[in-house]
């Protein structure tokens, strides 16, 4: 409790968790230039402040300042409400994600649950931004975000479901209670790598950025956006990228408590969940920087075909090694083993030979 | 391919450009799509169109070469020294062998530079978010430096002159280019680490875009892509012009002729180049006249027509000169390669994903002034 009384506690808790959200994503904008930056040999914003920190807030200041366009042919109420709808998930699934043992708006018993259905949500803003745009790049980039969404939601469940079975609990805080003496990730890789891959897909990101992709969609269902709208989704987006990637540490990476023990006070605490966030978007932005596209096919295909039987492998491990009772290690073996084979599948099936093609010349259509 | 519908449903036609950064320059293609997939397209060029040829009537033949930087904006040294070569060929001129050399390893440099632009757009076209796209870059940087500093204009060179070359090289020219070779070729082992295993790039180009042999030479390709659909065609092999004769080079060949075939081949085009840049660098004279002796200021070729083709990195170049014995060409055509492969791009396209349609379009690598002229 920081507080006595409840109703205080609960407005304190939710204006330091925005506080430390928006600072973060703020920072995580001008970190994921930086780090682009150095991979690409530049410097990355230098200009704004000492080292360019301030890039963010001057960013913010001309986007509110911009004029906000809406297309003539826009659906006026659909096209001008869709930045809320993508925005408002975004900050819902702070609700219950806890960053420190203490630190938290509301701890939920059924925490996991609510992160993995609430944060679903924003979907519906995208598919909204695209239909009222009335631009056909924008509708497509929607449709493609929904299919592409909607699909990964499934992989990514399974892989934390993972978690919750060893665990035996949906409660974050007590999910982090258990990983004291070994992170989940220890017994999960497989559970992890899938965790990672459906992540990516769900925030849109290299090599998934299907939907926005700027070199055929050009910025998919954003592309009508200017000023305060646009950077709503934008920030939404950072915020996603954000949380996600707390909670990949906290169920996976063993959040506050390893390797130090929950014992140890609140500053500790928020340094080591602070540098495991931090690898984790690190990695988002490596990969961000040196990965092609995939295609929407290949996505899908990718998805039910590879990511889907593996995570149904995990939980089929899981149970077997659980109900049973064999040793925890055999857990984390099998799940490597599965994370390898997995692995090896993508190696092999990206190298397959090239189905001949038909050579013969494509009769017209026309247009309609 | 003819596609089969499983489902009612409406065409969608898009209108890709002439402001898209897929498009490469001042491009606009209509494409038609059934959902994602591209079942009609329509190219739209003309945007850059600036009457090249026709300006070149009104300019003496010197001044005509400038044309040929602005036309082929990416290998300009390459179109100059085939539009040199035809006018030399029209006066029956020798160039002195130093002047040969140096413009060989200007060229081959260039060459080198063209293939990076293409690595860098072409991953943007993937999906990259602008690392190769710097890689590539770097090293294209250099060799930008050192053209500068070899003919005074980073982009617009018109260093080549009917007969020779407009003054002689800087005098650590040969030290120069033997450290720009180095780290570039550094650079292009950079690019192979990134993008040549990578299995996202191999099931997205693979079997995409691809063009028999037989297709290829219908629709006229020429150059990398030609040799991307196994063709082992070279002019520079084929009908050796300056000094390729005494220069030992490989031509690298492609087995499907798709998207990922064009990059492997371009690829490995630039480390032949380096070694050819190498071998010139070793046999070079150290000394001697960079222009025909005895030339006049004013050039008046004999009356007479000639086609002359080199190999430049998009493929064939050709001049077509008439001269009527005044000192303004009478008539110049460009041949331009990238013209005959965006007439391909439809059968290329047609029947791919509305993704594809963008890295098959890149895989052309087509330069939009020479198209339009």
């Amino acid at each position: 409790m920081i507080a006595d009384n409840p109703w205080i506690d609960a407005v304190v808790r939710m204006l330091l968790v925005v506080m430390l959200v928006i600072v973060a994503a703020l920072i995580l904008i001008w970190l994921e230039r930086k780090v682009a930056g150095r991979i690409q040999m530049r410097l990355g914003p230098m200009v704004t402040g000492p080292y360019g920190l301030l890039q963010s807030v001057a960013d913010a200041i001309k986007l509110m300042t911009k004029e906000d366009l809406r297309p003539a042919s826009a659906d006026r109420w659909v096209f001008e409400l869709a930045p809320f709808v993508a925005f408002v998930p975004s900050m819902l699934v702070l609700v219950s994600l806890p960053f420190t043992a203490d630190l938290f708006v509301r701890n939920l018993d059924l925490g996991l649950f609510y992160i993995v259905s609430v944060s679903g949500l924003s979907i519906v803003g995208l598919l909204m931004a695209g239909w009222g745009s009335a631009n056909k790049y924008a509708l497509l980039g929607a449709v493609r975000a929904a299919a592409q969404l909607i699909s990964y939601e499934i992989p990514l469940v399974l892989a934390i479901l993972g978690v919750a079975m060893v665990a035996g609990t949906l409660n974050l805080v007590e999910i982090v209670a258990g990983q004291g003496r070994v992170p989940y990730i220890a017994w999960q890789p497989l559970g992890f790598a899938i965790f990672i891959i459906a992540t990516l897909a769900e925030l849109y990101r290299n090599p998934f950025d299907i939907p926005v992709a700027e070199s055929e969609i050009v910025g998919g269902p954003f592309i009508e956006y200017s000023g305060i709208r646009w950077s709503m989704f934008f920030f939404a987006e950072y915020i996603n990228v954000f949380a996600l990637s707390v909670l990949g540490s906290l169920v996976f990476l063993g959040g506050w408590n390893w390797p130090l023990g929950n014992e140890v006070g609140w500053p500790l605490q928020v340094v080591l969940i602070f540098a495991k966030t931090s690898a984790m978007l690190l990695m988002f932005m490596w990969l961000r920087v040196s990965l092609p596209r995939l295609r929407i096919d290949q996505l899908m295909s990718f998805c039910w075909q590879v990511l889907l039987p593996f995570a149904f492998l995990g939980i089929i491990i899981n149970g077997f090694v659980l109900v049973y009772e064999w040793p925890d290690v055999l857990l984390g073996l099998f799940s490597g083993v599965a994370a390898l084979i997995a692995g090896w599948a993508v190696y092999r099936g990206s190298r397959r030979a090239v189905p001949s093609q038909p050579w013969s010349v494509v009769p017209a259509r026309g247009i309609n | 391919m003819v596609i089969e519908r499983e489902l009612e449903t409406i065409d969608v036609s898009f209108n890709v450009g002439p402001q898209h950064p897929a498009t490469h320059g001042v491009f606009r293609m209509v494409l038609t799509v059934d959902g994602e997939l591209v079942v009609d397209l329509e190219p739209v060029i003309g945007y850059l169109h600036r009457g090249a040829e026709k300006l070149s009537e009104n300019c003496d033949y010197r001044q005509a070469i400038g044309f040929q930087d602005r036309t082929e904006y990416l290998s300009q040294f390459n179109a100059e020294q085939c539009y040199c070569i035809a006018v030399e060929k029209l006066m029956g001129l020798e160039v002195p062998e130093r002047a040969e050399y140096i413009r060989v390893i200007l060229t081959e440099l260039n060459r080198i530079a063209s293939h990076l632009m293409f690595m860098g757009a072409f991953s943007a076209d993937l999906g990259i978010f602008g690392t190769l796209f710097m890689y590539a870059f770097r090293e294209r940087e250099r060799m930008q430096e050192l053209f500068e500093e070899i003919s005074g204009d980073r982009m617009m060179y018109s260093y080549f002159r009917v007969g020779g070359l407009a003054w002689d090289v800087p005098e650590d020219f040969l030290e120069r280019t033997r450290w720009v070779l180095k780290e570039t070729r550094q650079g292009i082992a950079d690019i192979d680490g990134l993008l040549t295993q990578n299995e996202i790039l191999l099931a997205r180009s693979r079997g995409i875009g691809a063009m028999s042999a037989e297709q290829a030479i219908d629709w006229g390709f020429s150059g990398p892509m030609l040799r991307a659909s196994g063709v082992r065609h070279d002019l520079r092999r084929a009908e050796p012009y300056s000094i390729y004769d005494r220069l030992e080079f490989d031509i690298p060949v492609g087995d499907n002729g798709d998207v990922y075939d064009r990059y492997i081949v371009r690829l490995e085009e630039m480390r032949q180049s380096a070694r050819i840049v190498e071998q010139c660098l070793d046999q070079m004279p150290k000394d001697g006249p960079i222009v025909a002796p005895g030339l006049k200021r004013v050039l008046r070729p004999p009356a007479g027509e000639l086609y002359m083709r080199t190999e430049n990195p998009r493929g064939e170049y050709g001049c077509y000169l008439v001269s009527k014995g005044a000192d303004k060409p009478y008539r110049l055509k460009i041949r331009s390669p990238s013209f005959c492969h965006l007439s391909a791009l439809r059968d290329m396209i047609v029947g791919h994903y509305m993704a594809d349609a963008v890295i098959i379009l890149g895989s052309v690598d087509i330069v939009l002034c020479e198209v339009d002229r």
